[in-house]
This record gives C-alpha cells, sequence and structure tokens, in this order.
C-alpha cells in the first residue's frame, strides 16, 4: 500500500521530525516499508505562466509561438500543445528548471529559441494526463511556484501488504497515522466528519437476506451533486497513491477507502430503490463495473436492487448501476460483510480488487458509519449545493464482542525480560486507542473497536503493542537463567551420519535428494511403472502424483540422467518412503537409505559383490554385527527376478540388495551394470549392536593351511562356511576366501584358514585333523577337494 | 711362508682393485676367505713349518686375512654409496602437479550445512529431533492456532494427499509434537530446547528463487520465565555461531499466528555490512528467519500450561542458508540431482560471505 505523508500530516502533526528516522521506525514498530518515494523532486522552476501571445509557427501546422509572462520577465516559447490559447495560464517549467522528463534548458526549437516549456499534468508528475498542457485558475499572480499552489512535493511510502495482513486497522491513511502519534507520541487529530441530519424523512429501505455474512449495512442518499471533477488535492493524492482518479463521486468513495479503510460504493440514485442482500439461488451471469461478464455462484454474497443484482458484495459493483459523470444524485453504500466470504468468493471469481482485500482483513464494522459521515462532509465541502437526500439506514447485524483484558506488571516483567514503566504502558496503549486503567498492579485493557475483529484477542497482544512501539532495538538483551540439561544426539541421527560417511569417504558416492513423489515421465524412460500408493491430490503435474514407496526408482532416474558424468558411480539418498497406509489409515513413512551402484567397465557380478560388501561394511562400522542375505522373490517388477536378495538383520527383513530386470537395465544403459542397496534405517537403528569383546592376539606362532575346492552349483558359501562354524574349533582363528576361478562352469574356491594357540605352536598332525573333518563334512554337501 | 703371504697379499689388491661391484665382493671373499681359499690354503700349509717359526707365521696369515676383511668391509661400503648414488642420478623425478583422480564423493549441501547448525545446537544444549515428512491437518494448522479459513493456509499452498493427511508446509508442524514430549520434562524443572531440521513442502511453481520441496529448522525453547530478550540475545548469538562472526540483528513486527509477538528477524547485510548493496536489495538488511514467543494456545495444545510457561520459537531455512554459505544462486541445484554441480561438495569447508571493501 501506498501512503502519502501530507496525507498522514492532516491527522498527526509531524513538523520538526525527520521523516525518514520515522519511515524505519515505522518499520520496527509496524510493517514493513519497502520503498519510500520522494515526489516532486523532478518539478523545479515551474511557475504560474500567463501565455501573452500566440502565433503559429510559420512551418509547421502544430507548434505555436509562444510569449509567456513568468512574472519577472516575458519569454519565448515553442509549443506543441493542441489547446493552448492567449491569456490563459499556465504551468510554466522556467530554463535551468525540472519537470519529470528532465531538465529544462535555453533551446532552439524548429528554428526559434524557446525558454522554457508550457506543462501537462504528467510532465509534473501528478496524473497521466499528456492530452494538453495544465489550464490553472485565472486569478492565480504569474511567477508563483508552482507547488505552492499544489502539494505537488510529498513523500510516499510503500508499506508492504503481506506485513498488513494481521492489521485491518492499517489498510487507510488514519490507521497509519495512529502509529506515527504512537510513535512521536504527538496527538491523533479526529476525522472531520459531516451530521446526517435531513429535511428528508425518506430511506432508502435494505433488507439483509443473509444474516451469517452480512454484519452491517449502511446507506444514505445525497443529490443535487453538480460538481463533477474532483479538487487538485484529491486528484494528486490518489494518483500518488496508485490510484487513477475518475470524477468526482468515484474519486472520494475511494479517497475514502485510502483514508480509513473502509470501502464504500456509490450507486447511481436513480438504479436503486430497495437494497437486499443475499446469496443467488443458482449461478449468475453479472457484468461487473469493469465490463467483465463473470459468474457468481450460489456462495456469493450479491447486494440486489428489488431481485436484480447490482454488485458483488466487497468485491466490485455492476456496470449497470455505476455512477457516470454526471450522476447527480447517488445511494453510498458502506457495508461490512464477512471477511472469509469475500476472500473465498475473491478467489472464486479471480477478481481480486482493493476493496476485497480490506474486507479479507475483517475491518471494523464501527468503519461504516464514519465512511458515511466523511463522505458527505467531503462532498459538501467541495460541492455547496448538494444535499442529503435520505434519513441514514444502518443495518447493524452483527456485533464484534467488547474485549477487555487484564493482567499484571509481572506479566509484563516476564514476558518482555526487560523494565518497562507502568507509565510507558499506559501512555503507549493510550496513543494506540486502548482504554487503560491501573487499579493494584492490574491494568485493564480495553480494546478499541478497530483492533478487535481478530487481531488484539489475548493479553500477549497487548505485550506486542507495547514492546513494539518501546523498539525492540532497545531492548537490554539477556541469556537465559535455565538449568542446564544434557543433550545426546539421537543414536538414528548419528547412524544416518556413519552410513553417509561412509559411503563418501570409502566408496566415494554422491548423496543426492529426491522429490517424494514418483515421476511418472522418467520412470517411464527406464520401463518403470509407477506402482499403487497414497497419491496427493493437488499437485500441477499428474504425472508427479503418487508418492514414491521405494528409493530406488528415483535413484535409477538419477543414475540414467547422470550416465555421463563419470564410467563409474554411485548415488544414494536417506529420505522418507510411504509404504502405503497403516491400519489407522495414516501414511506408512519410512526412513530409508537407497544405494545404486553404476559402472560402464565393470560387471554386474563385481558390482552385486561390491553391494554386498557395502552392506556388510555398514553393519561392520555401524553395529559391529555382521547382516544375513536371503533370496527373495523380487517385490516389484524391475528387480531381476533371481538376483534379489533380502538384507536381514536379527530375525528381521530390513532391506534388499538387488541387480536389474534385463529389460530395465538395458533401458539405463546398454552396456553398463547396475545394483541397488535399499534399507529402513529406522529397522537397521532398533537392529542389535554388538559389543567388542578384546582378545588378546595369541603369541605363538599361527599356522595355515590352504584348501581348494570344487563347488557344486546352487551350493552357497554361507553352507560351505557352516561345515567349520559348526565344529567351533576354538583354535581357529580366520578363514580367508584367498581366490575364485571358474572354467568350463566348473566353479572353484581356495580358502585360506588360520589355526593358533594361545597355549602352544599346534602340531600339523593336530591342523590335519581339523582340516581333514572339514573336508568330511565338505564332502557331505557336495564340495570336494580340486584335483 | 712370507713369500707366500706376500704375494696372497699383492694378490688381494691387484683383485681388489679390479672390482667394481657389491656383487663381485662375495667371489672374492670366497676366493679368499672361504673354506678352500688362499687363506685356508695357508692356514694348511702353518703345520708343516718348525714350530719356533709357527706363532710368527700364524700371525702373518692373521694379519693379512684381517687385512683382507676389513679391505673387503671397506671396499663393500664404498660401492654402496657408490651404487645408491648411481641410483639417485639414475633416479625418475616425480612431478607432484601431474594430475590425479582422487575419485572423491559427496555430500548434499544441505546435509554440509545441517551439520554445522546441527553442532551449533546440540554445543548450546539443545535436542536434535526427528519428525515425519507426511502429517495431518491437526499438527499442520490446528495444534498451531491456525483454524479452519484462515488466510494462513491458503498462504502455506499445500499438498493434500489422498487418505487425507498432507505433506507438512512447514517444520513448525513438528512443535505439537516436540512439546508433549518434554512437557512432562517441563514440570520437573527442565528446560525444553529442541531444534528438528526437516524437508517440508509447498505447492509452487518452480524457478531459480522458488521449491516445491525445501529444507528448514525449527527451535524451541520454552521454560519459567522466558521472555523477549532472552528471544533476542539467544538469536543473536546463534546467528553470530552460523555466520562465524559477530552479526548484528534486527527485529520487526511480524504476523505468524502461532508466535505472539511474532518477528521478522532481519540479520546486517554480511556482504555490504549495513551499506546497502544487490544482495540486501540495498536496504542493508537480509530477511533471515521468523520467530516470536511461542502462542499460548500453541503450548495449551502442547499439553504446556501458557500461565506457568513462556518460550520462542524460530524457523531458519536451511536451503536458503546453504545458499547464502555456498554462493548458489538458483535454488533448483539442491533437488537437481545433478551429479556435475552436486559432486563439488565434497566436505564442509565454505568461506563466509566477505565485506568488500571500496577500492
Amino acid at each position: 500500500m501506498l501512503v502519502s505523508i501530507n496525507w498522514i500530516k492532516d491527522y498527526v502533526d509531524l513538523d520538526g521530525y525527520d521523516i525518514k528516522q520515522l519511515i524505519s521506525k515505522f518499520t520496527l514498530a509496524t510493517a514493513e516499508v519497502e520503498d519510500i518515494y520522494y515526489m516532486g523532486k523532478d518539478v523545479q522552476k515551474v511557475v504560474v505562466g500567463e501565455i501573452k501571445t500566440l502565433e503559429n509557427h510559420p512551418n509547421s501546422k502544430k507548434l505555436h509561438l509562444l510569449t509567456v509572462d513568468v512574472g519577472d520577465k516575458i519569454v519565448n516559447c515553442v509549443c506543441g500543445a493542441p489547446n493552448v490559447a492567449v491569456g490563459q495560464k499556465v504551468a510554466f517549467a522556467c530554463a535551468g528548471g525540472r519537470v519529470v522528463a528532465g531538465e529544462i534548458g535555453k533551446a532552439t526549437v524548429a528554428g526559434y529559441e524557446s525558454e522554457g516549456m508550457c506543462c501537462s499534468e504528467k510532465e509534473l508528475g501528478i496524473s497521466d494526463d499528456h492530452s494538453g498542457i495544465m489550464e490553472l485558475d485565472a486569478n492565480l499572480v504569474n511567477g508563483t511556484d508552482i507547488k505552492e499552489i499544489f502539494p505537488i512535493d510529498d513523500i510516499v511510502f510503500e508499506v508492504d501488504n503481506k506485513s498488513l495482513t494481521n492489521r485491518p486497522d492499517l489498510w487507510g491513511h488514519y490507521g497509519i497515522a495512529r502509529e506515527f502519534a504512537a510513535l512521536t507520541g504527538q496527538e491523533l487529530k479526529p476525522l472531520d466528519l459531516a451530521d446526517l441530519t435531513s429535511d428528508s424523512t425518506a430511506k432508502v429501505p435494505v433488507t439483509v437476506n443473509d444474516t451469517e455474512h452480512v454484519y452491517r449495512y449502511s446507506c444514505l442518499r445525497m443529490a443535487n451533486i453538480t460538481e463533477h471533477v474532483s479538487p487538485m488535492t484529491i486528484r494528486i493524492r490518489l494518483f500518488y497513491c496508485g490510484m487513477r482518479p475518475i470524477n468526482l463521486l468515484a474519486d472520494l468513495t475511494n479517497y475514502i477507502m485510502m483514508e480509513i479503510g473502509q470501502p464504500t460504493h456509490a450507486f447511481d440514485a436513480k438504479k436503486i430503490d430497495h437494497i437486499k442482500i443475499g446469496m443467488p439461488s443458482e449461478d449468475i451471469d453479472f457484468v461487473t463495473l469493469d465490463g467483465t461478464a463473470r459468474k457468481a455462484d450460489k456462495d456469493t454474497l450479491l447486494i440486489y436492487n428489488n431481485d436484480e443484482p447490482v454488485a458483488i458484495a466487497g468485491i466490485m459493483g455492476g456496470l449497470d448501476s455505476e455512477i457516470v459523470g454526471d450522476t447527480s444524485s447517488v445511494v453510498l453504500e458502506s457495508a461490512n460483510f464477512d471477511g472469509v466470504c469475500v476472500r473465498k468468493s475473491s478467489s472464486r471469481l479471480g477478481l481480486r480488487t482493493d476493496a476485497s482485500a480490506r474486507y479479507e482483513k475483517m475491518i471494523d464494522p464501527e468503519l461504516t458509519l464514519l465512511a458515511v459521515k466523511r463522505f458527505v462532509k467531503l462532498v459538501k465541502d467541495i460541492d455547496k449545493g448538494a444535499v442529503i437526500d435520505s434519513q441514514l439506514t444502518d443495518e447493524y447485524v452483527k456485533k464484534y464482542p467488547q474485549i477487555t483484558l487484564s493482567f499484571d506488571k509481572a506479566y509484563v516483567d516476564r514476558y518482555t525480560g526487560i523494565y518497562i514503566s507502568d507509565e510507558r504502558i499506559c501512555n503507549t496503549l493510550k496513543l494506540l486507542g486502548f482504554g487503560v486503567e491501573l487499579n493494584d498492579g492490574i491494568f485493564t485493557v480495553t480494546v478499541p473497536s478497530w483492533r478487535a475483529t481478530k487481531d488484539v484477542t489475548i493479553k500477549a497482544d497487548i505485550i506486542e503493542e507495547i514492546t513494539r512501539i518501546y523498539g525492540y532495538d532497545n531492548f537490554e538483551i539477556a541469556t537465559t537463567r535455565s538449568p542446564l540439561k544434557p543433550v545426546q544426539n539421537s543414536a538414528a541421527r548419528l547412524e544416518s551420519d556413519e552410513i553417509k560417511d561412509l559411503l563418501v569417504k570409502k566408496y566415494s558416492m554422491h548423496e543426492v535428494h529426491s522429490y517424494i513423489w514418483c515421476d511418472k515421465k522418467k520412470y517411464k524412460k527406464l520401463g518403470i511403472e509407477v506402482e499403487d500408493n497414497v497419491k496427493i491430490l493437488n499437485i500441477e503435474s499428474s504425472d508427479n502424483g503418487v508418492l514414491r514407496n521405494s528409493m530406488l526408482p528415483t535413484l535409477l532416474s538419477v543414475t540414467y540422467e547422470n550416465r555421463d558424468f563419470s564410467e563409474d558411480f554411485g548415488v544414494f539418498e536417506i529420505g522418507r518412503i510411504i509404504n502405503g497406509t497403516k491400519a489407522d489409515g495414516t501414511c506408512d513413512e519410512q526412513r530409508h537409505l537407497g544405494v545404486v551402484l553404476f559402472s560402464k567397465t565393470n560387471s554386474e557380478r563385481n558390482l552385486y559383490y561390491k553391494a554386498v560388501e557395502i552392506v556388510n561394511c555398514i553393519f561392520e562400522q555401524v553395529k559391529h554385527s555382521a547382516p544375513k542375505f536371503r533370496k527373495i522373490t523380487p517385490a516389484h517388477a524391475w528387480q531381476h527376478p533371481k538376483n534379489t536378495a533380502a538384507i536381514i538383520a536379527g530375525d528381521n527383513e530390513i532391506g534388499c540388495i538387488c541387480a536389474l530386470h534385463p529389460n530395465n537395465l538395458s533401458k539405463l544403459d546398454k552396456s553398463g551394470a547396475a545394483v541397488c542397496i535399499e534399507m529402513d534405517l529406522d529397522m537397521f537403528s532398533d537392529a542389535k549392536a554388538l559389543n567388542i569383546e578384546f582378545s588378546e592376539p595369541s603369541t605363538k606362532q599361527a599356522t595355515y593351511y590352504d584348501l581348494s575346492l570344487v563347488i557344486k552349483p546352487g551350493i552357497t558359501f554361507a553352507q560351505i562356511e557352516e561345515t567349520w562354524k559348526s565344529m567351533n574349533i576354538a583354535e581357529l582363528d580366520n578363514v580367508k576366501l584367498i581366490d575364485t576361478y571358474e572354467k568350463l562352469g566348473i566353479k572353484s574356491i581356495t580358502i585360506r584358514f588360520w589355526f593358533s594357540s594361545h597355549e602352544r605352536t599346534l602340531e600339523m598332525e593336530e591342523v590335519q585333523g581339523w582340516i581333514d573333518e572339514i573336508l568330511r563334512k565338505l564332502s557331505a554337501i557336495g564340495v570336494s577337494l580340486r584335483v | 711362508m712370507n713369500e707366500k703371504a706376500e704375494s696372497l697379499q699383492k694378490l688381494f689388491k691387484e683383485k681388489m682393485d679390479e672390482i667394481k661391484l657389491t656383487s663381485e665382493l662375495e667371489g672374492l671373499r670366497v676366493e679368499f676367505l672361504g673354506k678352500k681359499g688362499h687363506i685356508a690354503d695357508l692356514m694348511s700349509e702353518l703345520r708343516s713349518i718348525p714350530n719356533d717359526q709357527k706363532k710368527e707365521a700364524g700371525q702373518r696369515i692373521n694379519t693379512i686375512k684381517q687385512f683382507i676383511e676389513t679391505s673387503i668391509q671397506q671396499k663393500l661400503e664404498e660401492l654402496k654409496k657408490l651404487e645408491e648414488q648411481r641410483l639417485i642420478d639414475s633416479a625418475e623425478v616425480y612431478d607432484e602437479t601431474f594430475p590425479c583422480d582422487t575419485n572423491t564423493g559427496s555430500y548434499s549441501p544441505i546435509t554440509l550445512v545441517q551439520r554445522e547448525v546441527e553442532d551449533i545446537f546440540l554445543n548450546m544444549g539443545f535436542s536434535i529431533e526427528d519428525y515425519s515428512e507426511v502429517t495431518d491437518d491437526y499438527n499442520c494448522f490446528e495444534a498451531l492456532n491456525i483454524p479452519k479459513h484462515h488466510p494462513a493456509r491458503d498462504m502455506q499452498d499445500t499438498y493434500y494427499l489422498s487418505n487425507g493427511q498432507l505433506l507438512k508446509t512447514h517444520t513448525s508442524a513438528a512443535q505439537n509434537t516436540i512439546l508433549r514430549k518434554y512437557a512432562a520434562d517441563l514440570e520437573k524443572g527442565l528446560p525444553l530446547r529442541a531444534v528438528f531440521p526437516s524437508r517440508c513442502f509447498r505447492n509452487e511453481k518452480i524457478d531459480a528463487c522458488h521449491e516445491n520441496t525445501f529444507f528448514q529448522m525449527e527451535g524451541m525453547m520454552v521454560d519459567k520465565d522466558i521472555s523477549i530478550s532472552n528471544l533476542i540475545y539467544f538469536m543473536k548469538t546463534m546467528l553470530s555461531e552460523v555466520f562465524q562472526k559477530d552479526v548484528t540483528v534486527r527485529l520487526r513486527p511480524g504476523f505468524f499466528p502461532f508466535v505472539e509477538p511474532g518477528f521478522e528477524l532481519d540479520i546486517q547485510c554480511l556482504i555490504c555490512g549495513g551499506e546497502g548493496c544487490a544482495s540486501c536489495k540495498d536496504s542493508g538488511w537480509l530477511e533471515l528467519c521468523p520467530c516470536g514467543m511461542i502462542h499460548p494456545n500453541v503450548l495449551t495444545a502442547g499439553g504446556v500450561d501458557p500461565e506457568k510457561y513462556s518460550g520462542f520459537a524460530f524457523g531458519l531455512g536451511l536451503t536458503r542458508l546453504a545458499m547464502m554459505k555456498y554462493g548458489i544462486k538458483d535454488i533448483r541445484v539442491f533437488n537437481s540431482c545433478n551429479l556435475k554441480s552436486l559432486s563439488q561438495f565434497t566436505n564442509s569447508s565454505f568461506t563466509v560471505p566477505e565485506e568488500k571493501k571500496e577500492d
């Protein structure tokens, strides 16, 4: 919202204050000021000039050669305006002066000397009108500075509308003036209002059919209005505040809205005999005064004349009942409608207006009467012949309750943490319009009507009023006196961090963050179907409407998109997936780790074993334990039917390792390989961590024995391992796979067994005994010595 | 005997002079000192020498033997030195500037900033809480004093889910849960200090400045007598840690239904020091985090008595912080999954924006 300091000065005496400083105080105490404009700074040495002589330019149809009396001398001027005439008084920019477009110098125009310029309103920055030069009152004295006649100099600042969301009282200059009064300690002057007594006994009939959404409806008829153009002061103020002057009555409704924040609407009185307010029984078409046909639905509050809609309540009037330049009789509507109703209608209609913006904020219903009185006052001041042509109609349907709040000084002290005197508290609140009483240390505060619609309802709100005017910059700041409380980072969080470090630092992988929803288009490139899951109802693209139930499809897409990044890389993410809904209908949200290993140089087999190593490493480094694996039937179509295995911690399946289905792999990369890991980190976190049980290494000579074994297909290493594990040989220190070999479909491995004892150096016969036993057990499962 | 000894010594000297490599020395040693070497031969001849000369002859042989041993040892050392020198002379000179592939992994920049900020809060006695990404109307709005039809619900365009839940629009959605978790502790006299970093979602069009998925960190402190004065002190201290320099803060009134009073906290621009520059749109200030005293209704909803306790809450945009710290201009980088961008974030090192000095 644009705010004019000249306008504010109507209500607060700001003489002697540094305005810029006040505005920055306003930012800190009230609402954010985004910009300050110094109006009129580009208008210099523009004076009243009288056109003395006028000749047509010999070579131009448009140009005239003028002599202009600028008070102390007569100057020449070449002028192109169409409406120039001898005897006319004009705003004349002298050479050496400035207008909005730039500096004015002595110049030769079309062969003739010109020592200045006759200005249009636009050139003075006071309107958009550039149709001709501005004609001034004939009584003005030549040479008078134009700024002495019109309030061209002004400071206008722009307040961020968002920061006014909760302050319905600040949507007009008067409310902002009240803030300036509180900030300076100056008195807020009362509004200049008219008395509404009238000779007329007529009354505009008003029927409120919707008593839920209409808070108050006031209206009054005025007649005999013959002035149609607003005074320059009003036009300049409106223009500076971003509004376009139209005609006197329309300008005044805007002026009042900008002044006190109450939207009003002037109907052509000829078109109004009985006002009814309600919602239509069915959708209707309605042309608003901007000439646009709109559809108002059954939840839109409308103003009717009899049964004919004439306005959309709180948003915009209709074209048919619009006042025009020569309207002499008006019905002024000044009403208060439900903010939520207006906001919703305005958003359904796609029509946001200055009026709807104000109603949305829930403005004070007390304002309606003030607006009527102010309107009458302004009309009568401008047009002496205008008369009030009816009694006031005032349907006050819903009143906000009076709010009174009580608190003691200790509350203020506790909440602010600083000392603010009783006197200062009382003064601040009074300046802001609150009623305050202080008895026996208890403050009793009455909230003024303009703050009582939603803004100030509890005592903490009063703290804000006191402290913001006190100034947060003036606060003495202090640390809390709370006792110490040791905190620990949660195990799950630490574990996630360890896993991230391991994957980044040991396995050189890259962490990414991806969206929580599936991307159908991207999945499709890899031949991955989006599986049924909880949906997002209002996402922009329906391609992203389903939440992910696994980290991996997205990570595979990421891999696909980065396939030119490097020959070999891994990506991972720790994030959330939604595994459908739980019994109570809420989302089963899980914290998962997803990993994709990709390589154009390595075989799938190698990647798969790398993935196994990574999972083992995570278990070892984080839990000091080892996972188990079990081949499972894939849960997803894109997983490899044979090479998908569950990761098992304790007795729980907590994730999987999988290669890709050849169909999906070929789409990912024709010659590359990819292997995935996914793990539920909450389940991992719940898995038991083993303690380190330290054992002193043996000082005796250790002996090793290598066995090269031929393995039948289908036999897993876990089965082989079981043979010596079942023997519980205390002296067996370590077993290492040192070689694997495959030729002509025959798989063989070499295993090295390390034996040692704490007490003695082992005899070869003893070792041979164990080895023989192991071999015997192995042959039982079809594993034999390679010969 | 003497002549033989003389000639043996002479022979040794001649042979020794010819030796150029340590490997040849062993042959020489065997030839003279070995079991069947010249010295052994001489020793065997001792038997045939008359007894009265034996002692002298023996000594003579020993002298030669010692001479040979010492010579070989000396020669060995000489040759070793020579050989080492040859190795040095012929050694390849390595080039440290030769390109190498560190094949380093990388973190999400959010992880790096989050860790840094979490450390600060842990050090200040805050617990770090976890909260889901999916939540419900109650936690996201109702418990935060945002009733139905409140414009704040329009302001935050929410992703609503088919099961009636929603994706949380702000980390404040965790406030109710956190308050409930610690309400009993408060009664025991233990303050509530908690932060909760998490991902938030808003139904927004994505461009360089807007993302529908971003990270925030919420913080709360609740105890008896927590005041606005404490809030300002804390925010200043915390932000000075985050930016690793003394920051100047200012508070402006800001409206958020879950705080009262509510503030917008600005920090003096770190680039220009408050003079006004492009980063701060010439205002000298950067709007950084919303904060305020927790609304009594929010405390009540969380099972905390607002007549006994008060507290403050604040929100810190982790994504925004990461943008400031790393000079990332386009917010889309974070969720791009583009490794060309993201692989740069190999560790947490970053520089605090420097004040630019006028030339």
